[in-house]
């Protein structure tokens, strides 16, 4: 059953339209990740979902029942907010029963509720403190548990980690994942972070600019771009894409990159797709990881495909070095071995392994699949 | 020679902060004391005569001049003036109009503030259809001029039989009252974060719960600015005391201007009146000395550190 379903909502703010129809279907015990630029509406749609906001069209529907006219309180929701909104006059004690207070549960159940809740988080020592007593990593934790002390249908996140610094992000990450699996509970999840969405996600919501780009397993939005807009957001660095042109060498599929040029590159593709015979002689964006241009030091298949490309700019990251290079005129990325250095001007070779590429129409930009 | 001082005083301000400073910034700061300390002279120099005169004998002030050290401590003023002084044919003193003053002034505060605090939260957290145009009308109250209220609150108080009585005031200065109020509020609550109501939402509270619960724990010091304000305003107003009450009915501030019509023939009671207009002006130097600090402090801080 889907926890939690959006059809066509459409939101504006004045003139400007922030949503423009989002149809999402998020299953029982799923952990979402709503991922985007700044600005796109994540926030926006969160809101919405959590009754915070109103949408102009659509309708919402949580746990099999619509509850688009309905108040927060009654949406069996939590929620988790970015600057973590802990009320600053009440010890966390306080701040987690409120919403126990407000729906009047005995306090006996909320003193329960709440030991449970403390000993999940290891807040324990801290429910008498006030909020401003408190560090960045323990506000996160109470606004954490204030949510979790209820046991609703839906959570929902809105960049909770954003306000940590990075060592501590890291820690949570890994905490949050581990708590919805002990937990199992449906949880909606908003950041501008690729590698929390990666790690956490169950299934990644791409959005862009109002819209909703993809919707899919982190796997296949890292492999199978449902855009150029996902291929160039996901992944540091993101896709290379570059035009090329395709052609057919015998059964095999080739995409020609700086077609007519001296030094023009032809890649065979053992794996493009059938729809992709359609596009032979045509224009293309041709999409390839930098993973999968290499220096060839790292063990790569024997069927890639020996390139030469001229070195702009070398990044050492300290894991790999970032390579900028001019591939037949076209500027990729590759990332090669971490000793690796290759001079600016140089032109050296590298390895193009063809086995997960993608093709773009270059007018939908959609991918050609 | 003024363009000097300019510099000299421009030189001290930028030295101000520094450590050590040189001769002529040592120079400009003596002479930013020397004024400042003339100002508040002259502005010291009425309470300074009347604090004095209020403890001198009319033989003492009559013989000498109305500016002068008080040669004995003449307590007796402030008793005739509390309980016997003659304010417009009543030998009364001024406890009775103090006590108008403060059945004015009280509930008149405690409910603009009260109000206030309440309107100011709807306007700055809850966003309702019209809510800037409701905010915008409510601010003209604040620029309109006194007396272009006074007919229609004229009109108003005969239609509800509230003539020449203390509850009119009541009411005037609470109407009155909630332009600023409201406006001191929402200034205040418009720093507290969005995203605590709408916590607070989602935990289930409604309106008047978040205000209680939420918003008035994050408000005493923009409750004591309200306060001070209302209290000192309402207590030292007199125009509306003198227009819509008489007798015994007034508040001091408007009984007391009797004080400037005496008949030719008394002796100037110099004394008396000095202790009475003390009296009169006691809650609020008082309310000054006591919450100054609360005041200054409210007004600079934020909602949320
Ligand atoms: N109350 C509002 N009134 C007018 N415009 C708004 C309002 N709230 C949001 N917007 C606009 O809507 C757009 C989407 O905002 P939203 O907060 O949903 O973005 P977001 O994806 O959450 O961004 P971020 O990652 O920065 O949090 C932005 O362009 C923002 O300026
Ligand atoms: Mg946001």
């Amino acid at each position: 059953m889907a926890a939690l379903s959006v059809r066509g909502l459409h939101k504006r703010f004045g003139s400007t339209e922030v949503l423009k129809g989002i149809d999402l279907s998020v299953e029982n015990g799923e952990f979402a990740v709503l991922l985007g630029p700044s600005g796109c509406g994540k926030s926006t749609l969160l809101n919405i979902i959590a009754g915070l906001e109103r949408p102009n069209e659509g309708e919402v529907e949580i746990g099999g029942r619509v509850v688009t006219g309905l108040p927060p309180r009654d949406r069996d929701i939590a929620m988790v907010f970015q600057s973590y909104a802990l009320y600053p006059a009440m010890t966390v004690r306080r701040n987690i029963t409120f919403g126990m207070e407000c729906r009047g549960v005995p306090r006996a159940r909320q003193d329960e509720a709440v030991a449970r809740v403390a000993a999940l988080l290891q807040i324990d020592g801290l429910l008498e403190r006030k909020p401003s007593q408190l560090s960045g990593g323990q506000r996160q934790r109470v606004a954490m548990g204030r949510a979790l002390v209820r046991d609703p249908l839906l959570f929902l996140f809105d960049e909770p980690l954003s306000n940590l610094d990075a060592l501590l992000r890291v820690d949570m990450r890994t905490e949050i994942k581990q708590l919805h699996r002990r937990i199992g509970s449906t949880i909606v999840y908003v950041t501008h972070d690729q590698i929390e969405a990666m790690t956490m996600a169950s299934r990644i919501a791409v959005m862009n600019l109002g819209r909703l780009q993809q919707f899919a397993t982190p796997d296949e939005v890292y492999h199978r771009p449902a855009n150029l807009f996902v291929a160039r957001f996901i992944g540091t660095p993101p896709m290379n894409t570059v035009k090329a042109r395709l052609a057919s060498d015998g059964a095999a599929l080739v995409a020609i990159v700086g077609a007519g040029r001296p030094d023009e590159t032809r890649l065979v593709l053992p794996a493009a797709p059938e729809a992709a015979r359609a596009w032979i002689d045509r224009e293309v964006f041709f999409g390839i990881r930098p993973e999968c241009i290499s220096d060839g030091g790292r063990g790569v298949d024997f069927s890639a495909v020996k390139v030469s490309a001229e070195v702009e700019l070398s990044e050492p990251t300290g894991a790999e070095t970032v390579v900028l290079a001019r591939l037949a005129g076209e500027r990729v990325r590759a990332r090669v071995g971490p000793h690796v250095r290759l001079n600016q001007g140089q032109s050296a070779p590298f390895l193009v392994d063809t086995r997960t590429t993608c093709l773009f129409d270059p007018a939908s930009e959609q991918l050609i699949a | 020679m003024a363009e000097a001082v300019a510099e000299a005083v421009a030189e001290a301000v930028a030295d101000a902060a520094l450590p050590v400073a040189t001769p002529a910034a040592r120079r400009g700061r003596w002479l930013i004391y020397a004024v400042l300390l003339s100002f508040a002279v002259f502005f010291l120099v009425p309470l300074g005569v009347v604090l004095l005169n209020s403890v001198r004998t009319a033989q003492e002030i009559g013989l000498g001049s109305v500016i002068g050290w008080p040669r004995g401590f003449a307590m007796e003023n402030y008793a005739e003036a509390w309980s016997r002084y003659c304010i417009a044919q009543r030998c009364e003193g001024v406890r009775n109009y103090m006590w108008n003053s403060l059945l004015m002034t009280v509930p008149a505060t405690l409910v603009s503030t009260a109000l206030g605090a309440l309107a100011g939260y709807s306007v700055s957290l809850w966003r309702f259809r019209g809510d800037t145009i409701v905010f915008t009308i409510m601010l003209m109250g604040v620029f309109l001029p006194d007396q272009m209220r006074l007919i229609p609150w004229a009109l108003v108080l005969r239609e509800l039989g509230l003539t020449n009585t203390i509850a009119a005031l009541v009411l005037i200065h609470t109407v009155q009252g909630l332009s600023f109020t409201t406006l001191f509020c929402r200034n205040y609550f418009v720093g507290i974060p969005q995203d605590l109501i709408k916590a607070a939402k989602v935990d289930g509270a409604g309106f008047f719960r978040i205000f209680w619960r939420i918003v008035l724990p994050l408000s005493p010091p923009i409750l004591i600015v309200t306060v001070i304000w209302q209290f000192t305003g309402i207590w030292n107003e007199f125009l509306y005391g003198v227009t819509f009450t008489t007798g015994a009915q007034q508040p001091i501030t408007a009984a007391i201007i009797a004080i400037s019509v005496s008949s030719p023939t008394d002796v100037p009671q110099y004394g008396v009146q000095s202790a009475a207009v003390l009296l009169a002006a006691l809650p609020t130097l008082l309310v000054y000395f006591f919450g100054g600090r609360y005041f200054m402090r409210g007004l600079t801080a934020g909602a949320v550190k």
